[in-house]
Parts: C-alpha cells; sequence; structure tokens
C-alpha cells in the first residue's frame, strides 16, 4: 500500500501532496521536509529505490518535478517506478505536453486524475483510456453546469 | 496562463499568478495573509456568498496549505459545497475535505451524511466522488456508517464497474479501520469471485481487498487460491494485444499480475490440490521464458513492468521455497541482472538473491555468483546497491567461503562509507565467530576491525572477542601475544586498549616468559596508553594492573606507585578514585593466597548467542535471515560478566578484611557495583534492565471508559470501552514509544471470578515494531455481582531483556450500571423499602484536599448512575440511581453523598436489594471525593 504521494520541484518546492496514512500535519511536515532533502541529494545515476525510516522510497524526476512514492517493504519497486509514469502519462494526456506549471495552476485536476489512479493507497486502474473517460466525464458535467449558470444569468434558463 | 479545462477559476488563478511574482518569501507572506484576511471576511460577512464564490475561496486555501501554511477555518465552507448541487462544487469540496480534514473531527457527522447522500444518487460520477472520500479518509465511524452499504454495492449485479472498483477500495480501508465489518458466510465466495470479473479493472482493485482479507482470515478466503492461479495463467499466456488497454507497453496487465502474485505468498504452495499446483508452475515457467525473450520495445518502462512481474514472481518462488529448478533458475536469472546496466535492476537482483541465500535449495546457486558480488561492494557508485550486496555477502556466507568473505569486507571496511561501517563491523564479527575453524583467525579479524574501524566497533563487538577468548584455551595465548603486538603500534584506538587490556591482565602470563614482552614490558606499554584513555578504560585498565600483581608479584611497587599517584588516587572522577584508593589496599593488606583468590581468572561465560547479532536484528528488523546462528540460546545477553569474581559475594565482609573504609562521597552501594562491575554500566548509557511493573491507578477509570492505562518509557496502553446490560467490550491498545520492536508480546488474564465476570481476551500480534499500535480486544460479561476487578500482565521483550507489566483492568461492578431516572417521591419511597441491615452499606471518609463538589458531580456522571437533581432537600447532597445488569439478575440501586463542608468529610450510603452489590459500589466509591 501505498503510505503517500509527494511531487516536488528541483528547488524544494512541494507541488502536491497526498497522503493515505494518518499523520498528524506535524509529522506529515517534518517527513516531507527531510525527505524531500534526502531526494535532492541524490545524483543522477543512483537508484530510484531507497530504505528510509520503515518505508521504501520511490522515485523519479521528470524535468523539474520529482515525484516521489512512500511504499509498505512488500511492494513491488519497479511496478511503483511504473505507477508514477503512468500518472505522468495521464497528466501529460490530460494538459497536453505537461509542465510544472500545470500542476500549479491546476493542482485540483492533478488531485482528481490521482484519485481515479490510485485509491486509498491501492492501485485502482491502470488503463490510460479509463481513467481519462472519467475525468473527462467530470469536466463535461462541470462545463454543463457552466453553460446552465451563464445561460441563467442572461435570463435564458 | 495555462489554458483550463472543465470550470475554470479565475480568481484562484490570478491568485497563484500573484504568489509566483512575489519576490521574497516576505513578501510572499504578506499576499497570502492578505489573502486570508480577505478570505475570512468573506467567510463572516453578512453577504451570503454563492457556491461558485465558496469554492473559489476554498480552493484558494487548499492552494495556501499546499504551500506549507497552516489552515484552521474554511472546514465549515468547505462541507456545506458536499451538499452542493452542482458536480464542480461538491467536487472541491470532498477533495479540500480529504486533504485537510482530520478523521476526528467535529465536522465528521455532516461529512458523513453528505457521503450518505451522494451514495443514494443516480448519478454514477457523485457515488464515486463519495466512494473515493471514504476510501481516502475513511475512519472507525465510517465503517460504522457504511460497512452494510458498501459490500453490496461491491457485489451487487447492478453496480457499475467504475463504482464497484471504488467501492472495493473502500472497503479496503474501512476493513484496515475496523476489520468485523466483512461480513463473512456467503459473501466471502461473492468477494473471492471478483477474481473472476470480466473487467479488469475491477479485478485489479478487487484482488488488493482480498489480499488484506486473507492475511487476516487466511482459512476461510482460501478459495482464491484456484481462481488467482487461474486468472495468473490467462494473463501470462496472454499476447499483449489481447488485454487492450491494460496492456502496458507490451506487458499483459503488470499490476493485477503482480497483485496476484502477491497475494499467492499469502499460502504455502497449493499441494492438496496437484493441478492448481502445475498450472503455478507453469506460469512461474512462462515468466521466466518471456523474460528470456528479446524485448518488444527498447523502452525503459517496457523491461521495468516485465522485470516487477519477474521480480514479485522469484519472491513467490522464494516463499514457496518448494522447486528446486525453479529456485536455481530464479538465481541464474538473477545472476545476469548483477551486470545490467540498470542501477535500479542491479539493486533489487541483489535484494533478492539475498533471500534465496536462504534456501537450501538455491544457497549453492547464489554462491557462483560472489565474485560478483564483491565487485559490487567494491565498484557501486550507490552507497545503497553496495549496501545490498553487504547485506548478500553476509547472507551467502558459509563455512567454505567465509575466510575469503570476511577478508574482502575487512578489506573493503577501510574505504566504506561511514553510513554503512557500524554495520559491517558487526556483520564481520559475526560471520568471523559463526565460522571459525581456527580461533585465531577468529582474534585476528576482530583486531583487525579494531585497527581499521574502531570508532564503529561497538562493545558488544570487544566484549564477545573477550568472552570467546576466555571460553576457549587454545586461544588465550596467541590472542595475548597477538594484542601485545597491537599495542606497540604508536597510536592504537582506545577499543584496541580495552581488549588489550582485559586479555592482558587475564592472560599476560602466558606471554611472560619472552624477555620482549616481560611483566614490566607489558606493564609500561598498557601504561604508555593510560593517559589518552577516556576515564572508562582507565578504570578497566586499573583493574587490568591489580590482576597483573597477582600475576607478576614483581611489579607490585610499580602499580603501587601508579595506584598512589595524584592523578589517580585523588582522581576527580569517583570511579577511578575509588578502585585506585581500594587495589592499593588490596595490594598492601592481602596476603598473595587472597589476592590469588580474589583476582582469580575469569570462568568460562555461559554459552550464547552472540549480543552482536541482537545488535544487528535491532538495526535491521526483518532482514537478517534467522537461521545464521545455529544454535539459539534463550538466554539474552547485554553486558558481560564481571572481570573480578568473588569479590561481589564477600563484599560485605571483605570490607573487614581489606580494613578498608569508604572513601568520601560513595556510599556503600556504589563501593559494590565498583568492584563487581569493572565492565559495567558505570559509563555507558543506562541500559534497560529486566523489570515487573505493577501499575497503575486504576480508580480514575471508575469513572471513565478510555484513556491511558498504563505508560512507561517502552510501551503505552490505552483503553476504549464500551458496556451494554451486562455485556462490555474493551479494546486494548497497545503502542511501542520506542524505536526498535517490541517482541513476543504476551497477555495475560489474572482472575479467578470467571464463574462471576467471564472475560475473554482475543489474540494478538506478538510483535509490535517501532512506533506501531496495536489493538487487542477483549470481551467481559457480568453473570453475576463481583468485587474488585480483574488484572493482566504483559510480557515482552525489548532489546533482548524481558519485561513484564501487570495491572488491573477497568472492569469495575459500576460499569454495568444502567442509569436510572426518578422522582424524588419515588427515590424517597424505594430508600424507605431498602432500610434493611442487609441492604445498605455506608461509609464516611475525609475528603481528599477541600471540597470541591463540581469536581464530584462530574467524576459521579462518569460513574454510571443517574444523578438526581433537586430530590434532595440539601442542594450540596448527591443522589443517584441505577440498576446494576447481571446475566443472573438485576439490582437497583440508589446512592446518597452527603459532603459536610466544616468537617471535610463526606458520608456515603449506597442501598440496593442485594448486600454484596451496596457493600462493592460503597467500596469503590469510597475515599474518591
Amino acid at each position: 500500500m501505498m503510505q503517500f504521494m509527494l511531487l516536488f520541484s528541483r528547488q524544494g518546492k512541494l507541488r502536491l501532496q497526498k497522503w493515505y496514512v494518518a499523520h498528524p500535519d506535524k509529522l506529515k511536515k517534518k517527513i516531507t521536509r527531510e525527505l524531500i532533502t534526502t531526494v535532492l541529494a541524490r545524483k543522477p545515476k543512483m537508484c530510484s529505490f531507497l530504505e528510509w525510516k520503515d518505508v521504501k522510497v520511490v522515485y523519479k524526476r521528470y524535468a523539474s518535478l520529482y515525484f516521489c512514492c512512500a511504499m509498505e517493504q512488500e511492494d513491488n519497486e519497479l511496478l511503483t517506478l511504473e505507477l508514477i509514469h503512468r500518472y505522468v502519462e495521464l497528466l501529460d494526456k490530460y494538459f497536453g505536453s505537461v509542465c510544472e506549471l500545470d500542476i500549479i495552476f491546476n493542482f485540483e485536476k492533478a488531485y482528481f486524475i490521482l484519485d481515479e489512479l490510485v485509491l486509498g493507497g491501492e492501485l485502482q486502474e491502470t488503463s490510460k483510456k479509463n481513467v481519462l473517460k472519467a475525468i473527462a466525464a467530470q469536466d463535461l458535467l462541470q462545463e454543463d453546469e457552466a453553460v446552465d449558470g451563464a445561460l441563467r444569468e442572461v435570463g435564458l434558463l | 496562463m495555462p489554458a483550463v479545462r472543465g470550470d475554470g477559476m479565475r480568481g484562484l488563478a490570478v491568485f497563484i499568478s500573484d504568489i509566483r511574482n512575489c519576490k521574497s518569501k516576505e513578501a510572499e507572506i504578506k499576499r497570502i495573509n492578505k489573502e486570508l484576511a480577505n478570505i475570512r471576511s468573506k467567510f463572516k460577512g453578512d453577504k451570503t456568498l454563492d457556491g461558485y464564490q465558496k469554492k473559489k475561496y476554498v480552493c484558494k486555501l487548499l492552494f495556501i496549505f499546499l504551500l506549507g501554511h497552516d489552515i484552521d477555518f474554511g472546514h465549515m465552507e468547505a462541507v456545506n459545497l458536499l451538499s452542493s448541487n452542482k458536480y464542480s462544487e461538491k467536487q472541491i469540496g470532498y477533495l479540500f475535505i480529504s486533504v485537510l480534514v482530520n478523521t476526528n473531527s467535529d465536522l465528521i457527522k455532516l461529512i458523513i451524511q453528505s457521503i450518505k447522500n451522494d451514495l443514494q444518487s443516480r448519478n454514477p460520477i457523485h457515488v464515486n466522488l463519495a466512494l473515493q472520500c471514504i476510501a481516502n479518509i475513511g475512519s472507525k465511524d465510517m465503517a460504522e456508517a457504511f460497512g452494510t452499504e458498501i459490500p453490496k454495492l461491491l457485489v451487487s449485479g447492478d453496480t457499475m464497474d467504475v463504482v464497484k472498483q471504488s467501492a472495493a477500495l473502500c472497503l479496503l480501508r474501512l476493513f484496515r479501520k475496523s476489520p468485523e465489518i466483512i461480513p463473512g458466510g456467503e459473501w466471502t465466495s461473492r468477494i473471492i469471485h471478483l477474481l473472476n470479473d470480466p473487467h479488469m479493472g475491477v479485478v485489479t482493485a478487487a484482488t488488493s481487498l482480498i489480499d488484506a482479507l486473507v492475511k487476516k482470515n487466511p482459512e476461510e478466503y482460501k478459495g482464491c487460491v484456484t481462481l488467482a492461479v487461474a486468472r495468473l495463467s490467462r494473463i501470462v499466456t496472454a499476447s499483449y494485444t489481447d488485454l487492450q488497454d491494460y496492456t502496458y507497453y507490451f506487458v499483459p496487465a503488470p499490476w493485477l499480475s503482480v497483485k496476484l502474485l502477491r497475494l499467492l505468498q499469502n499460502y504455502t504452495p497449493p499441494s492438496e490440490e496437484p493441478g492448481v499446483r502445475g498450472r503455478l508452475s507453469e506460469c512461474l515457467e512462462t515468466i521466466f521464458n518471456k523474460a528470456q525473450e528479446p524485448p518488444k520495445s527498447k523502452k525503459v518502462q517496457h523491461s521495468n513492468a516485465k522485470n516487477a512481474v519477474l521480480f514479485e514472481a522469484i519472491s513467490l518462488i522464494i516463499h514457496n521455497d518448494s522447486e528446486p529448478n525453479l529456485l536455481v533458475r530464479a538465481c541464474n536469472q538473477l545472476g545476469q541482472f548483477l551486470s545490467n546496466r540498470e542501477t535500479n535492476l542491479r539493486y533489487l537482483a541483489l535484494e533478492s538473491m539475498c533471500h534465496l541465500a536462504t534456501s537450501e535449495f538455491s544457497h549453492e546457486a547464489v554462491k557462483k555468483h560472489q565474485e560478483v558480488v564483491i565487485l559490487s561492494m567494491k565498484m557501486e557508485k550507490d552507497v545503497s546497491v553496495r549496501q545490498q550486496a553487504v547485506d548478500l555477502l553476509y547472507a551467502m556466507c558459509d563455512k567454505t567461503n567465509a575466510e575469503e568473505i570476511v577478508q574482502e569486507m575487512l578489506a573493503y571496511l577501510e574505504t566504506a562509507d561511514y553510513s554503512i561501517r557500524e554495520e559491517m563491523v558487526l556483520k564481520v564479527a559475526i560471520l568471523s565467530e559463526k565460522y571459525a575453524t581456527d580461533f585465531t583467525w577468529y582474534v585476528d579479524v576482530i583486531l583487525n576491525l579494531i585497527r581499521i574501524a574502531g570508532d564503529y566497533v561497538s562493545e558488544e563487538v570487544w566484549y564477545r572477542v573477550i568472552q570467546i577468548v576466555i571460553n576457549r584455551e587454545e586461544v588465550q595465548g596467541y590472542a595475548a601475544k597477538t594484542v601485545f603486538e597491537a599495542l606497540q603500534a604508536p597510536t592504537c584506538h582506545e577499543n584496541m586498549v580495552k581488549v588489550g587490556g582485559y586479555i592482558l591482565g587475564e592472560f599476560g602470563n602466558l606471554i611472560a616468559g619472552d624477555t620482549r614482552s616481560s611483566p614490566q614490558v607489558q606493564f609500561e606499554l598498557l601504561h604508555s596508553k593510560y593517559h589518552l584513555c577516556s576515564a572508562a578504560t582507565r578504570a578497566l585498565l586499573l583493574s587490568t594492573y591489580i590482576k597483573l600483581v597477582n600475576l607478576f608479584p614483581e611489579i607490585k611497587n610499580r602499580v603501587q606507585e601508579v595506584f598512589r599517584a595524584d592523578s589517580n588516587l585523588r582522581s576527580a572522577d569517583v570511579e577511578l578514585q575509588q578502585r585506585a584508593s581500594e587495589y592499593l589496599q588490596l595490594s598492601i593488606v592481602a596476603s598473595s593466597d587472597v589476592l590469588a583468590t580474589v583476582l582469580e581468572e575469569m570462568p568460562a561465560f555461559p554459552e550464547r548467542e552472540s549480543s552482536i547479532l541482537a545488535v544487528l536484528k535491532k538495526k535491521k528488523p526483518g532482514r537478517i535471515p534467522d537461521e545464521v546462528r545455529e544454535s539459539k540460546s534463550p538466554l539474552p545477553n547485554i553486558t558481560p560478566a564481571p572481570i573480578i569474581n568473588n569479590i561481589a559475594n564477600t563484599n560485605s565482609s571483605s570490607a573487614d578484611l581489606l580494613g578498608l573504609s569508604t572513601p568520601p562521597g560513595t556510599n556503600a552501594n556504589a563501593t559494590g557495583n565498583g568492584l563487581f562491575d569493572v565492565l559495567g554500566d558505570l559509563y555507558t548509557t543506562p541500559k534497560i534492565s529486566p523489570t515487573t511493573v505493577q501499575q497503575n491507578n486504576i480508580k480514575k477509570f471508575l469513572f471513565k471508559n478510555n484513556g491511558v492505562l498504563f505508560e512507561n518509557d517502552l510501551i503505552q496502553i490505552g483503553v476504549k470501552s464500551e458496556f451494554r446490560q451486562n455485556l462490555g467490550r474493551i479494546g486494548l491498545f497497545y503502542g511501542n514509544k520506542t524505536q526498535s520492536p517490541i517482541q513476543n508480546v504476551h497477555p495475560e488474564l489474572h482472575w479467578n471470578d470467571l464463574h462471576k465476570l467471564n472475560v475473554q481476551m482475543k489474540p494478538m500480534e506478538p510483535v509490535l515494531e517501532a512506533g506501531a499500535q496495536i489493538q487487542q480486544m477483549l470481551t467481559a460479561e457480568c453473570i453475576e455481582d463481583f468485587h474488585d476487578t480483574a488484572s493482566m500482565s504483559v510480557s515482552f521483550v525489548y532489546n533482548g531483556v524481558p519485561q513484564k507489566i501487570s495491572m488491573k483492568l477497568p472492569l469495575t461492578l459500576n460499569k454495568f450500571f444502567e442509569p436510572t431516572e426518578m422522582n424524588g417521591e419515588s427515590f424517597f419511597a424505594r430508600w424507605k423499602n431498602l432500610g434493611g441491615e442487609q441492604q445498605r452499606a455506608q461509609k464516611i471518609f475525609k475528603a481528599q484536599g477541600s471540597i470541591d463538589l463540581a469536581a464530584a458531580r462530574t467524576k459521579l456522571s462518569g460513574f454510571g448512575m443517574q444523578l438526581l437533581d433537586g430530590i434532595d432537600p440539601n442542594p450540596d447532597n448527591f443522589v443517584c440511581a441505577g440498576i446494576v445488569h447481571t446475566r443472573m439478575q438485576q439490582v437497583g440501586c440508589l446512592m446518597r453523598l452527603e459532603p459536610n463542608k466544616q468537617a471535610q468529610m463526606f458520608r456515603l450510603t449506597v442501598r440496593s436489594s442485594k448486600e454484596t452489590v451496596s457493600q462493592e459500589i460503597c467500596d469503590l466509591l469510597a475515599d474518591q471525593f
């Protein structure tokens, strides 16, 4: 089971955090700070896995962003790496060649996409098509509501 | 600003841009504070906000939170959004809640209500939002609220696939919080059969759920093995086009494959069903065959996914540990990975091989790769990979290769990273002891260890070498000679001085015949190091000196001179001063016979498990193969036995014998310790000693059901209990407060009156991992009224030291009270009726401190009876009524507590239809106010 996922920039700025275990805020902050420092200190050729405290950390860098997952001991490292990749692919497909700015400005979308992929720390749906379909359905609902709202405003509805 | 699909929020984007444009941290904080003030005033303002505005502000708060600031308002507004009929607003509400709301928040009831409504929605997207919220933040409360609904959603034929997927993981979350919510019975088979679901996404989600259920109850869910093997078989034999979007870079359903392989690792190989077993073997063979095929893509994603499945298959093979050919095949496959150019693969191959090395079938096959592994240890650029190599070398070591591996590890130690040195030292020490055929080799290795990495040689390591030298006569002369030589180096590590001092003190005589190591030379050599050493080492050396006096009377004068030196006899360090003065007196007063008896050679240590191993296990729980030691002794071992025997036993009489007076500033007890435990704890950090602790202020639990029952430095035991009629359910929460696991946790009930109060204790996990908490359930049934309360003891092992605590359980008779409301008239009518000698109990007692009526009221309201106000003519008096529920009968009970402020006394009267009940309630309450 995934315990948490962090997205942070090369400068150490946290861009997204998702916790699947309940920790007090203080502890979350401490973990985040320490883990970011640890990961940023690693060199590019090093292996993507590290034993850190009682979790197994799997991370990968995409351009300026680090994606970092904390897993339990028995979880499969390589597939976690590919889980990160699948998430990146989904973001990329949704935003159209995603960059850090997309995630900053649309963090809520990044959360919604993640929720379709991973739920409660477990992988829910691996099919790219199905995840994007779910997100598209959400967007459609929102757009309909927006159109409704606009029509109502001008008195047409 | 990037384009936003769906329903964008301009205000939010502007705010984010503002933040990004801030030139300094201060400017950013200023901007955030301004925004927070704005949002606060909007939320508090008179104007009602529309949904869009609320959503926008809640979203801004979320963003501010993500920047690392604390958010202490807005929760209510987010909860309001949940009931919006607009999806976009609802969604933001849920997002805020899953990121920011604590599961024990006051708002949880409202949240649960909203979730309930959304679960009823006809729109599956709304249902999914609600399910996702539960899956992400589900708590015990939610388990209670949705425990019946969600299993239905999961197995119902009408449920859409996407909803089923969420429902499976939602149920998993709730199950983790509250295991009893899984219905069992016919549900078991319906849940297992989700493995056959045509929708791969449903199977993927369900497999995680089933895995957790199996871990809890393997027997019940046994049927999943056949289905999982069948499903796996279909996947691994599928071509990559068969599974369409579930094929990931030409690998069919890697995630599901891995989950299924994990699921199977909960069971032993399916031996009673040869067909299933054969099919599984075929699957595993197929996975190996595919690994050998040329890659279908050059992308790393392809090889990662393929190898992920392969590694999981190997884990299963290692877990089953029953098919020699598969184990060897796994080993060969991993061997190829050892020289792969991907660091990740090399890391995982080393890790996985470590497990293979512990199987008798593959141990030899692993050894073939020794050379490559040694190279990995030396050459890898990444320390975590080097660490894996060290672990593997340790695991593959046996009698045949020990000398070479230890030699390589020693050589590498000179340049090894600081982060892994200490652990390597432990490993070298263990291997060299375990596989030593010739103990002179062992002594050499340990002295080399101290030379190369003295700073990383822990106490356990040098204690151990001394134990072994003392226990093995054949190596004593060699050891004395070797330490003597080692001490001749111009600089040597303090640990070397300790070992040298100890060994020469015991066996210096064995090399004294050689003029190059005559008694004088030995003494002067040791003493030349004295002034550079810490007080602990000096103390040890002083003991060595007195031992040398016994071995070599000819150097007595010289040694006495040293004892007499101001720096010793008048040392500011009490321990040194004491040793110097006592040893001095001993050397002056005692005859040679007495000296010889007191300072006799150490007796052999009892054979026991190496304490080094314990240290290593502590450092890396779960990563040290258990079978490393051939003989395990149950005796834990922390400190070595005393260096000077006999004195301890004759301590009280020795004072007369030697005519010693206790030096000023030292108490008699310390004197005993000082002589007794030369190597002991005086200079080291205090060690945890075996203890039995009796706790606990059980009386405070008379008035409440939850709280901390017991706590010390190691463990905290909390309790939560609930009672209904004559039944009770008590949850004990064991929390490990330390950085290491607590083992062999064994709770035991002590209660003789089971026929009156039947207490049942559910079994619990014997291991409490560092920082973890586990729960144990107890049930209680009150059969008849009883006296006092049940106790329990918990024994466990921490750091190799057994501990035991005992405590009383908060299961007093008053827990089975049902409060009874009644008016003054009926109260006093009953009161009068229960006036007989056999029915009442009374106590008069002094108040604890000054009388505090408010506090007394709070206590009484937690006691379980109904507090009846306005009944007693004196408003200061308390009267209460309740019914004690037992299986045999219900006993009505009335109580009156009358404070007397002048006298600072209370008078307590209890009346009931049963004498023992009145007496017990009276006893419980007396002295509590």
